[in-house]
């Protein structure tokens, strides 16, 4: 099969005119030029850059894609640096009315950028490589997370990460957990449910295997609440940072690993649930539109949210009815990776069902940290910048608590506020399962 | 198990929104499934009743006046007059102080960005202080960086147009902004967060630059008028500052796309559906639906959610698509087709009949829509509903020429209006 009938394809029926140009063994060779010629210069997609909204120096997304991508094709251009200001957070891409692939066209920019034109000893391909390659350090780091915590909370070591790395300073590292989630999941002895009908395979992906695995057991509990059999799969990074620092090859690796082992998984009678929205988001659309190995489509096609899966496949509402947390109300963010998805709703949706709970929308701001984004020291004013309008409508909504689906929203959502942050998933365990157990 | 609902409206633009809206005062549980962003983003945010007959006598000073004489077909003729009118007291209801003109049934006249006037029914309170029918003169700004509004020439036009007072245009460059394609969000977030800017006197706040900026240059007017770039979120607050710094009125003009006072308005309407409880998911198309046994009613459609298809149902639908720009009509080299209920587009059978080589005639493509009885309800090929309860609102109907009329969202609100007002009704009925 083509994979690049994925990019302009925006499954909505009478496009079939679109005829792929030619079939690319490697992101960095796609022919998008059918998307490009698309774009009739509306500035939509313009007009929803949240970069674009704060930084001066960044030209948006319809100079990086449609109009770099012609430049790029008339004579020898090379690709603007500017492409490395964009933060993936793919907005342009709901928002053009004119299916113009753009998260792509960046993506793939990005990647020829970094590729053709960035020194591998700089120090900004250095830490990008880094940050993008979180995974690689946590291990080390859960394997002795005490002393972990304490070196990166060290001021010296923050002051060195600034000057020698370029990370900000001004942020706090996550906490890695003293039990990671998998460690957790082999003590329990795995899956407490066996079902031949009902099965999910739990992507977790790093951040709550490494740092919230709170997020994970609750998961866990609520799906074994309606009777799911769980398997914990083989996996590696979602790629998502990546992507975002142009490290397709590394994204590359990562996913053939999560395509090989969900596929399994999927042909064993699971389907994928992931409770990280940048997760869902990767393995959804963007494998498909990056790469081509035999599953993607098959992968993408069967992962879901973890929330969505229930309401989907279960009668989560009615299950929450009658339920009841102890007075809680929430400031509730929806990730872009989450609008992207058609998921924005969905969180107040399920929160009013459930009786002492109020979760209000912050409205539709992008939160600016945008993964390993705003860890950089150069971008960290601009992260901030963006983050202000969700700040100020945290800080005006009647909630001590905020409430969101995405890992690093919910660090910028505590950095920019003080306020504490949980996830969907472990609201839906207090409500369905009882306060948590260990 | 499928997403269930009373009421399920497919599209978000100004129809789409507002048959939610409509149906949610009903006591219907409504859910709004919308795909990419809708014209508001382009529109100027104006609501435009009807500015020239069909036949293109206008402008018009009353609107209502011309709406008895639409031909049949229209898509006021549809719904009526007086739907016309109650539609446009819920639009009030729902836009509070953010929009004026309700004192009168006269379309008011709005100076534009090219240094024209429009006939307008509504217009946003930012626009207020600037109508063509005000006597007193005006200072029009337009900033460097922001060619699409050359304020001299905007001025002389105005003047050229016989608008009853003098204008003047000046043109400065904006506090703060540097590059000579920013984008209008980032003048409205530099103003809405007040950031701080450098100028030759020293460091100061957004607005207070623009404010110094302009007093300087002022001679007397009562009243300036910038591009509508004046902040998004606190675009009041912003305005009340700078007309406090330079000591008189300010108002905004209305800019071509993409618009700010068009993404406040999609902003007022989105508040208002949260606020209605309407659930809204965005981000993912509708592609087919499916009857129960029954050939006219529909069941459930389906939604598209990359890759995965997702039944939601309700007991009525409102389709609100938009029209060839917003895809709910689209074209191929030999139709012309509605694409998620295949409903009937009448058009001529040869593609060289779709339109006329004066570019500025009536052109039969801009009319080309669904056909809908008095109900909303799209007709087929014989003229009998396609589905009992689906109804169509906005530029997915055919039957008129927004440009040509200047009646796009005004269309849009009435048609919205009554979709979702029947619909709320008969859902469990
Ligand atoms: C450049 C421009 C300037 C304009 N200026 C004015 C003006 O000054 N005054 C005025 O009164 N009017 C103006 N108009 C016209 C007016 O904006 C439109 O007529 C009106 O807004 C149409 O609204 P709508 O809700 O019917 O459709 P749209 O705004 O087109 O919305 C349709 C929505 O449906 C969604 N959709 C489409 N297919 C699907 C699907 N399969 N599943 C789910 N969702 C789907 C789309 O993504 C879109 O969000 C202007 C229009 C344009 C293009
Ligand atoms: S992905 Fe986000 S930051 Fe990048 S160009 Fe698109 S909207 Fe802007
Ligand atoms: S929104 Fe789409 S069509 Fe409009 S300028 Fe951006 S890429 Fe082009």
């Amino acid at each position: 099969m083509s994979d690049a009938e994925q990019p302009t394809d925006d499954h909505v029926p009478g496009d079939d005119e679109f005829e792929p140009i030619q079939v690319f063994p490697q992101a960095e060779d796609m022919d998008l030029r059918p998307g490009a010629d698309n774009c009739y210069k509306c500035s939509t997609c313009d007009t929803n850059c949240p970069v674009a909204e704060v930084d001066d120096e960044f030209p948006g997304p319809k100079f990086q894609g449609p109009e770099q991508w012609r430049l790029k094709r008339q004579d020898d251009h090379d690709i603007d640096d500017s492409v490395m200001k964009c933060s993936n957070c793919m907005r342009c891409d709901s928002a053009c009315p004119s299916e113009v692939p753009l998260s792509q066209m960046h993506n793939t920019a990005r990647g020829e950028y970094v590729d053709e034109q960035m020194s591998t000893i700089s120090r900004e391909y250095l830490r990008n490589r880094m940050l993008a390659n979180y995974r690689k350090l946590a291990p080390l780091a859960a394997t002795f997370p005490r002393t972990a915590n304490f070196v990166m909370g060290l001021s010296a070591t923050k002051w060195m990460g600034e000057k020698l790395l370029g990370i900000t300073s001004e942020r706090e590292f996550p906490d890695f957990a003293t039990e990671t989630f998998r460690e957790w999941w082999t003590k329990r002895g795995g899956a407490q449910v066996e079902s031949e009908e009902k099965r999910i395979a739990y992507f977790h992906g790093c951040y709550s295997n490494y740092n919230t695995p709170e997020v994970a057991k609750a998961l866990v509990r609520v799906y074994e609440h309606f009777g799911y059999e769980i398997m914990v799969p083989e996996q590696s990074c979602s790629g998502t940072p990546m992507f975002a620092n142009g490290m397709l090859d590394d994204a590359r690796r990562a996913a053939e690993t999560n395509v090989r082992e969900l596929g399994a998984a999927i042909a064993d009678g699971a389907d994928i649930v992931a409770s990280c929205s940048s997760c869902s988001m990767s393995l959804r659309q963007e494998y498909p539109e990056l790469f081509d190995f035999a599953g993607t489509e098959t992968v993408a096609e069967n992962t879901w949210d973890a929330v969505e899966f229930l309401r989907v496949h279960e009668d989560l509402e009615g299950a929450l009815e009658g339920t009841s947390v102890e007075d809680s109300n929430f400031a509730y963010h929806a990730p872009c990776h989450s609008r992207n998805q058609g998921l924005d709703g969905q969180t107040i949706e399920i929160m009013d069902r459930i009786d002492g709970v109020e979760a209000e929308d912050v409205g539709d701001s992008c939160s600016g940290i945008s993964g390993t984004y705003g860890w950089k020291a150069e971008k960290y004013e601009t992260s901030m910048k963006i983050g202000e309008e969700m700040f100020d409508h945290m800080e005006d909504a009647d909630a001590e608590t905020g409430l969101t689906e995405c890992p690093t929203c919910s660090m910028q959502m505590e950095h920019g506020t003080g306020y504490e942050i949980t996830h969907t998933l472990e609201v839906l365990e207090d409500a369905l399962v009882g306060a948590r157990s260990e | 198990m499928a997403i269930e609902d009373d009421v399920l409206v497919i599209g978000g633009g100004i129809a789409g929104a507002t048959a939610a809206l409509a149906a949610a005062e009903r006591d219907a549980r409504v859910r709004l499934v919308t795909y990419k962003q809708s014209t508001l983003r382009h529109a100027s945010g104006l609501i435009d009743i009807l500015g020239y007959t069909p036949a293109g006598d206008g402008p018009l000073i009353d609107p209502f006046d011309a709406l008895e004489d639409l031909p049949e077909g229209h898509p006021y003729e549809r719904v009526g007059a007086e739907t016309v009118r109650d539609a446009l007291s819920f639009f009030d209801d729902v836009a509070g102080d953010a929009y004026a003109g309700e004192h009168t049934d006269a379309n008011a006249l709005v100076p534009t960005h090219g240094g024209t006037v429009k006939p307008t029914a509504r217009y946003p309170a930012s626009t207020a202080a600037g109508l063509a029918s005000d006597p007193r003169d005006a200072l029009l700004v337009g900033f460097e960086t922001l060619p699409d509004f050359e304020a001299p020439l905007a001025a002389a036009h105005l003047e050229a147009a016989g608008a009853p007072f003098e204008t003047r245009g000046v043109t400065l460059s904006f506090p703060g902004i540097v590059r000579d394609d920013a984008k209008v969000t980032r003048y409205a977030h530099l103003l809405d967060q007040d950031e701080t800017v450098e100028t030759a006197a020293g460091t100061t706040t957004a607005r207070e630059a623009l404010a110094e900026r302009v007093r300087s240059q002022l001679d007397d007017e009562p009243r300036v008028g910038f591009p509508a770039v004046l902040g998004d979120e606190r675009a009041d607050e912003v305005r009340a500052d700078l007309a406090d710094a330079i000591g008189v009125d300010v108002f905004e003009v209305p800019m071509g796309p993409p618009s700010l006072p068009g993404m406040r308005l999609e902003d007022l309407l989105y508040d208002a559906l949260e606020a209605a409880g309407v659930a809204v998911t965005s981000g993912v198309p509708v592609i087919d639906y499916e009857t129960n046994g029954d050939a006219d009613r529909i069941d459930r459609v389906v939604v598209d959610r990359h890759g995965a298809e997702i039944p939601h149902r309700a007991d009525q639908y409102v389709l609100a698509t938009g029209g060839l720009v917003g895809k709910g009509v689209r074209s191929e080299r030999d139709r012309v087709f509605e694409p998620i209920f295949d409903c009937h587009v009448s058009h001529a059978e040869d593609r060289y009949d779709w339109f006329v080589d004066d570019v500025f005639g009536d052109q039969p493509y801009a009319r080309f829509g669904l056909a809908p009885d008095r109900e909303l309800r799209p007709l087929d090929a014989t003229d009998d509903p396609e589905f009992a309860n689906l109804r169509a609102a906005g530029a997915v109907l055919g039957g008129y020429d927004f440009a040509a009329e200047k009646s796009g969202a005004g269309v849009s609100l009435a048609t919205g209006y009554a979709a979702g007002r029947r619909a709320g009704e008969e859902c469990g009925d």
